[in-house]
């Protein structure tokens, strides 16, 4: 069988970063091909490469479809010569019907005035092609998701698309809707159209992919067919990288038990029937570090807010600290209760980015700086030089705004912050994301100093080798629940990995 | 190992490291500087083009013309910090002045009760929008057009559009009366005495956290340089009929408001909110709460320039007060207030508002038709925002 679509030698760049390092990617005529790898491998990259988001000349590399090298300097580019993609996040107007979204920014005109009847009758041939019994002139805001992606689905279609490329469709699908897309998906494969099907679930990529691409690091690891591997073999594949001793391991001893959750259970904020997180129970011990391991949308960061009281959704079940039974329904409570969150996004979630250091380290804890109200102006900077010497963060002045400090010592700022709050319960979203070697080596000095006075640590990762060197205890969270825990030594990339992409 | 030896490099942080300018003029972003830069140019060029520009008496009376806008620019500095803005502040003004004037002249009530009813109007006409835009999260875009227009409509409701003349005394003085020349050196003296206080408490209280104190040279610089403006105010004021008591509205407000803002809890979490809201939601902080509390104040501010202007005018109309929203957004963007939140001062918002009515004051003493007045200030605004949207752009690059 031919390849329509070759993706020879790319290489893209970020300012510190090799997104893709001379990845090879190819997709025959008419099968669905699955790209899978770890988050950050370098997947959405790739796939941004091949839409046209990223122009032609911000990478290097060669792109040939049908045979034919073809240079994309815009999304439309890409559309021409085939290619549709179809994103996590639908990309549709939720006020528009159905047929106004398919025909987006390509309506039939004549001399400028649409001819809405040829719309919406070109529209029901292709909902009916994907199986939508839905009329075109509903609007896109009363449908369901899954309803949705199909619509997107047609959209793609409806511009004779030969490449379709789903990034995560199923992420926010019920399984009946998963399965109405995979149905879908086999019948387009019989009529002829290559579909890339970007996923980590390892059951969804074995019941439909034709081959397996698996990336790692920004570098294609390999390419398999799908009846000569199984999802043990393209597991280790996409964490097989050597361990290196990068981590100060340090024997923990736990104490008493203080925090525990029992029968837990979240809503989503909007959508009050969709469950977050199911019937979680964990315990959580003085003095050691639990790592919470897990795909994106695992429902890791939903858990942890909600148990902080920053989720909007319902919560049910029952939160004790130092066995006392707590409801915690503000920040402000859980700031009292002795619980910290360091959010995973520092930008958008950790800091005023234009307020400078000290104010960043004071502003969940003015109590300790102000007296009736009023600020304590030597207070806050004796508090904020302590914390900056403490962490060894790097600024110019108290007054630096953090905006312009680098990531590693931004974060310094936001765990200054937390520790100001003198928590027993500190949570870790993601503490190391996008900052250099050296200030995760000091991050992670600190946690075990932390828990060696008493502190007690939870830490969210998806860098499975940070989980693995750092953490005590280990859970693996799958579509909102705890599928498996391991204790450190027992645990390995692979087996972790295998949990959480819904494997046995 | 390397990264060992590194963490052992102990760090060391200097608390402050400021310029000589930066220390005696406090922190005020570059868009208000360039401001005072711009005030400065106007004063000069109107100084040169109309001799009567600069003499105590036309001072006096800008001063007292600024009073509205600035009472209103000091609130509105708030809600734009916060993230929102509040369109109804004009016609609060009118409302409540026209509350006056009823309790006033209709009701025969003494001025206590006149100006402890008209304030608490306000108040309430704040609450309400605020819990709008807090609890019930319309955009305050949204409520406050709505209460521009639903306040004015009342106002022509209950005055059955007519104009009600102010006569009770006491109340006429609070837009019209002078300080005498001898309590105005009294009030001098005092300013400067809070200053040289305020410096040697700050220099003490530093000491004693053991930091490094700025050398003595520059705080005399700097509380010299106040107290001459300071002096050089009252001296130009005495030298007509004192200090106008609107100005000291004005200026006790704005001390107010500066400590509210820059040394209180509920300042500082004012500018977090701004800033980024979802970081102040996740520090723990009110937002609700605070935000409904920004638009009482803002609301509270509107009711006082409603006393000052129907006291000035010595009535209610049902025009008072029309546009005065506008001017007030005017005055804090010019003075180095974000639309986008996070940023701006009350210093600078008063800056502003001073740009704003020398303007006004200099093109109508130089005869120059009024219609240059709103192209000339409307030119300033857009103007004074793509300087510093230019600079800005350029230190990114």
């Amino acid at each position: 069988m031919k390849h329509v679509l070759e993706m020879v030698d790319i290489s893209k760049e970020f300012p510190g970063v090799k997104a893709l390092d001379h990845v090879n990617f190819k997709v025959k005529q008419g099968e669905i091909h699955a790209l899978c790898g770890e988050n950050g491998a370098g997947k959405s990259t790739l796939m941004k490469v091949l839409s046209g988001l990223y122009p032609a000349g911000t990478y290097s590399g060669e792109i040939v479809i049908g045979g034919e090298s073809k240079q994309f300097h815009k999304i439309t580019d890409a559309e021409k010569a085939g290619i549709a993609i179809i994103h996590q996040e639908l990309a549709l107007v939720k006020d528009m019907t159905v047929g106004e979204n398919i025909f987006l920014g390509a309506e039939p005109c004549k001399r400028g005035v649409i001819q809405w009847d040829e719309l919406y009758h070109n529209a029901s041939v292709w909902l009916k092609k994907v199986g939508l019994n839905i009329s075109p002139d509903v609007k896109i805001g009363n449908l369901g998701i899954g309803q949705q992606q199909l619509v997107e689905i047609a959209k793609a279609l409806s511009k004779h698309t030969k490449i379709l490329i789903l990034d995560e469709p199923t992420a926010a699908l019920t399984e009946s809707e998963v399965s109405i897309l995979m149905g879908i998906l086999n019948q387009l494969r019989s009529e002829g159209v290559s579909c890339v099907y970007i996923s980590h679930k390892m059951p969804e990529v074995f019941a439909l992919a034709d081959s397996i691409t698996v990336l790692r690091d920004g570098r294609t690891v390999a390419t398999l067919d799908r009846n000569e591997t199984d999802d043990d073999k393209v597991v280790s594949l996409m964490v097989g990288r050597e361990l290196t001793e990068r981590y100060p391991r340090v024997e923990h001893t736990p104490g008493e038990i203080v925090l525990k959750v029992s029968q837990y259970n979240v809503w989503h904020p909007e959508k009050r029937n969709q469950r977050m997180i199911r019937d979680i129970n964990f315990s959580l011990r003085k003095g050691e570090i639990l790592g919470i391991a897990g795909l994106m949308g695992a429902g890791r960061t939903e858990l942890v807010s909600s148990i902080f009281g920053a989720y909007g959704g319902k919560a049910e079940g029952e939160v004790q600290i130092e066995g006392k039974t707590v409801k915690i329904k503000s920040v402000a409570e859980a700031i009292k209760a002795g619980i910290a969150l360091v959010t995973e996004d520092r930008k958008r979630q950790g800091l005023v980015m234009g307020m400078d250091v000290k104010r960043n380290t004071t502003m969940a804890t003015m109590g300790k700086v102000s007296k009736l109200g009023f600020i304590n102006e030597n207070e806050e900077i004796k508090w904020g030089r302590q914390y900056v010497q403490d962490l060894k963060t790097k600024t110019a002045s108290l007054e630096t705004l953090v905006g312009t400090l680098s990531g590693g010592n931004q974060q310094k700022v936001v765990i200054g912050k937390w520790l100001m709050s003198d928590p027993k319960i500190l949570i870790m979203d993601e503490p190391t994301r996008g900052i250099d070697v050296g200030a995760k080596y000091e991050i992670y000095n600190l946690m075990n100093r932390l828990v060696d006075q008493g502190v007690a640590i939870i830490m969210i990762s998806s860098e499975l080798p940070e989980v693995l060197g750092m953490s005590d205890r280990i859970l693996v969270m799958c579509e909102g629940e705890f599928v498996k825990e391991f204790q450190w030594r027992e645990a390995t990339q692979e087996n972790i990995m295998l949990a959480a992409t819904g494997g046995k | 190992m390397q990264l060992q030896k590194e963490l052992q490099d102990k760090v060391d942080i200097p608390v402050t490291r400021k310029s000589l300018w930066s220390s005696l003029f406090g922190k005020m972003d570059v868009r208000a500087y360039t401001m005072v830069g711009a005030l400065v140019l106007i004063w000069v060029l109107f100084g040169f083009l109309n001799p009567t520009f600069l003499t105590s008496r036309n001072l006096s009376n800008l001063f007292t013309q600024m009073s509205v806008t600035s009472i209103l620019a000091i609130g509105m500095v708030l809600v734009i910090v916060a993230g929102h803005i509040d369109l109804s502040v004009g016609s609060i003004v009118g409302l409540t002045g026209g509350i006056a004037a009823i309790l006033s002249n209709w009701l025969e009530l003494p001025a206590i009760v006149v100006i402890l009813g008209t304030l608490a109007a306000g108040a309430v006409l704040g609450l309400l929008q605020g819990w709008l835009v807090a609890y019930k999260m319309i955009p305050a875009f949204i409520v406050t057009l709505g209460g521009m227009m639903v306040f004015r409509g009342v106002l022509m409701g209950v005055t059955e559009s007519m104009t009600i003349p102010v006569s009770d005394p006491v109340l006429a003085l609070l837009g019209n009366a002078y300080f005498a020349q001898g309590f105005g050196i009294i009030i001098g003296l005092l300013a400067v005495g809070m200053l040289l206080w305020t410096a040697y408490n700050k220099r003490r209280s530093r000491q004693k956290y053991g930091f490094e104190i700025a050398p003595l040279g520059v705080d005399v610089m700097k509380v010299s340089a106040l107290a001459l403006l300071v002096v050089s105010f009252v001296v130009v004021m005495n030298n007509y009929k004192g200090i106008p008591f609107p100005i000291i509205f004005v200026i006790v407000l704005a001390i107010i408001f500066y400590i509210l803002t820059t040394k209180t809890t509920f300042g500082r979490h004012i500018y977090a909110i701004g800033g980024n809201i979802e970081a102040a939601r996740l520090s723990g902080i009110n937002i609700k709460k605070k935000t409904m509390l920004i638009f009482v104040l803002s609301g509270l501010l509107a009711s006082i320039a409603s006393i000052v202007l129907t006291s000035r005018l010595a009535s209610a109309t049902i025009t008072a007060g029309n546009m005065a929203e506008m001017d007030a957004i005017a005055a804090c963007v010019i003075g180095g207030t974000s639309l986008m939140g996070g940023a701006g001062t009350v210093i600078g918002a008063l800056i502003g508002a001073l740009v704003m009515t020398s303007l006004d004051n200099g093109m109508s003493l130089m005869g120059l038709e009024s219609f240059w007045q709103y192209v000339v200030k409307g030119s300033i605004l857009v103007i004074a925002v793509w300087l510093d949207i230019s600079n800005r752009s350029k230190g990114v690059k």
